[in-house]
């Protein structure tokens, strides 16, 4: 079947929904105060830095968005195609008593954020870890929600839902593929 | 993107690509050895067989802590306490582990090529942690990884190994390895000391070892193995360090800083003297840490390619 496309979020759209989360996570947390922001690895790591840019102008203090990279501890290292693709984990937090606010652009399975969370606790023992994700597209397989969400955007699972970033793909907008490959 | 090798048996035949994949991984590999909790799960499900028919201390270890960051199950296996001793032969003792479902063979043999034959025999993939005088190309790829922190890239870096180039594995791992990555290798030694023909590999000849300093940005001093020193082929340890010792006086000639490789176990005031291993340019201990992330991401590309 051919790969069909439609566009679900635009920049605009993708722009309100971090300033809105922004806003959230502020407003829950109480302040940003023992708030430390972490990426997954590629795409939640450039939703992370725009929250917490925006987070930063809300707030007025500085927050600085860290890298985690979760291939090593993935379920699925069996039956994938492993490459070179690992990249440095950089937290430039004190993981220990912190609120963690973990950050990826789609939630889908659960398993990437079940990976998140195990690679997370090998760099001290948060006081908790809060989930942020741009898009949540159901059909998790593990007992994982989001505790922040951007848009909820209900999907079949023959669908694919993809978050293009400026950084990476030269556009910001979040799009569905229909009789795309299964990715998540 | 795998490995386009599923063995790793030497550099000669390792393209670029694979070299390249090998050290990228590794800078994400030593992040993991500076976390609080410096292991991850992602080998569990494999089994490596530490088959060393050759002592070794530093590359077992290494080796070994480098499966154990990556949470393989290890068995460490050593000639002088095995049935090989009893007259097996090299295909029937890995044959006889693989019957006990292991994934991959990390071995050092005394016989260039018994890598390679293993792997015509053989299910398991195979690491050549050294074969005789032949290739040792994880140290190789530790020395490599450990240039590359330090200049960026290979393109037109000077690197001379300095020594007894005809017996060392290291040596023609090294002159693989680096020229592949674009360095310009020379080798420096007393003529006896020095193979015939190295020149085919591209690799330029110093036979004064204050010419060498001259015209390199590394030197990378082999170990002159002392069991040498009774072949005649140099007259005295005295007169090797007198004549090829690696001294702070002979680097002080150098308009610029010389880095300092050693792949160990080092002989202080032979091959190198003591300032100058434990100087500011020295790298020496900064390749043993290398060492391991260099390991983990081999094993992680090798276990993980597919089948």
């Amino acid at each position: 079947m051919a790969e069909m496309e439609v566009r679900l979020l635009d920049e605009m759209d993708i722009q309100r929904s971090i300033a809105r989360l922004a806003h959230e996570i502020i407003e829950r947390n109480r302040g940003v105060e023992n708030l430390g922001i972490v990426g997954i690895r590629t795409r939640g790591v450039y939703v992370a830095n725009r929250i917490a840019k925006e987070m930063s102008k809300i707030s007025g203090s500085e927050m600085d968005a860290g890298v985690l990279d979760v291939t090593m501890y993935r379920d699925d290292f069996r039956s994938r195609k492993v490459g070179p693709g690992m990249q440095v984990t950089e937290i430039p937090f004190e993981i220990d008593n912190s609120t963690v606010l973990l950050v990826d652009d789609v939630l889908y399975t659960g398993r990437t954020s079940r990976a998140a969370l195990d690679a997370l606790m090998a760099y001290g023992r948060p006081s908790r870890v809060q989930l942020v994700v741009l898009v949540d597209r159901g059909h998790r397989e593990l007992p994982i929600k989001a505790d922040f969400v951007g848009k909820n955007i209900p999907t079949a699972s023959s669908e694919n839902v993809q978050v293009h970033m400026k950084e990476a793909d030269g556009v910001d907008e979040v799009v569905l593929l229909r009789g795309g490959r299964r990715d998540d | 993107m795998a490995l386009k090798s599923s063995h790793l048996l030497g550099l000669r035949d390792t393209p670029a690509e694979d070299i390249t994949a090998i050290l990228d991984s590794a800078v994400a590999f030593k992040e993991i050895l500076n976390r609080p909790i410096p292991k991850v799960p992602t080998l569990r499900h494999v089994t490596v067989v530490n088959a060393f028919f050759e002592n070794s201390t530093r590359t077992r270890i290494s080796f070994e802590l480098a499966e154990k960051r990556l949470s393989a199950d290890v068995v460490n296996f050593s000639a002088s306490a095995s049935s090989v001793n009893k007259g097996e032969t090299l295909i029937d003792t890995i044959r006889n582990l693989e019957a006990m479902k292991i994934d991959l063979v990390v071995m050092r043999h005394p016989l260039p090529g018994a890598h390679t034959l293993l792997t015509k025999y053989c299910d398991s993939k195979v690491i050549n942690a050294g074969d005789g005088a032949h290739e040792h190309p994880t140290q190789a790829l530790l020395d490599l990884m450990t240039l590359r922190e330090v200049y960026g890239d290979f393109n037109k870096l000077r690197v001379t190994l300095v020594g007894d180039i005809a017996h060392s594995r290291v040596a023609l791992s090294n002159i693989y390895g680096l020229t592949t990555m674009g360095a310009q290798v020379a080798v420096c030694g007393p003529p006896t000391l020095i193979p015939r023909d190295i020149e085919d590999l591209g690799v330029k000849v110093y036979y004064d070892i204050n010419e060498a300093i001259a015209k390199s940005d590394v030197l990378n001093v082999l170990r002159i193995q002392m069991e040498r020193q009774d072949s005649g082929l140099f007259p005295s340890v005295r007169e090797y360090h007198q004549t090829f010792g690696v001294t702070s006086e002979r680097l002080a000639a150098s308009h610029k800083p010389i880095t300092i490789l050693h792949p160990g176990p080092i002989n202080r005031g032979l091959e190198l003297d003591a300032d100058v291993a434990d100087g500011p340019h020295s790298l020496i201990l900064k390749q043993v840490t290398n060492g391991v992330a260099v390991r983990m991401a081999i094993l992680y590309l090798i276990a993980g390619g597919e089948k």
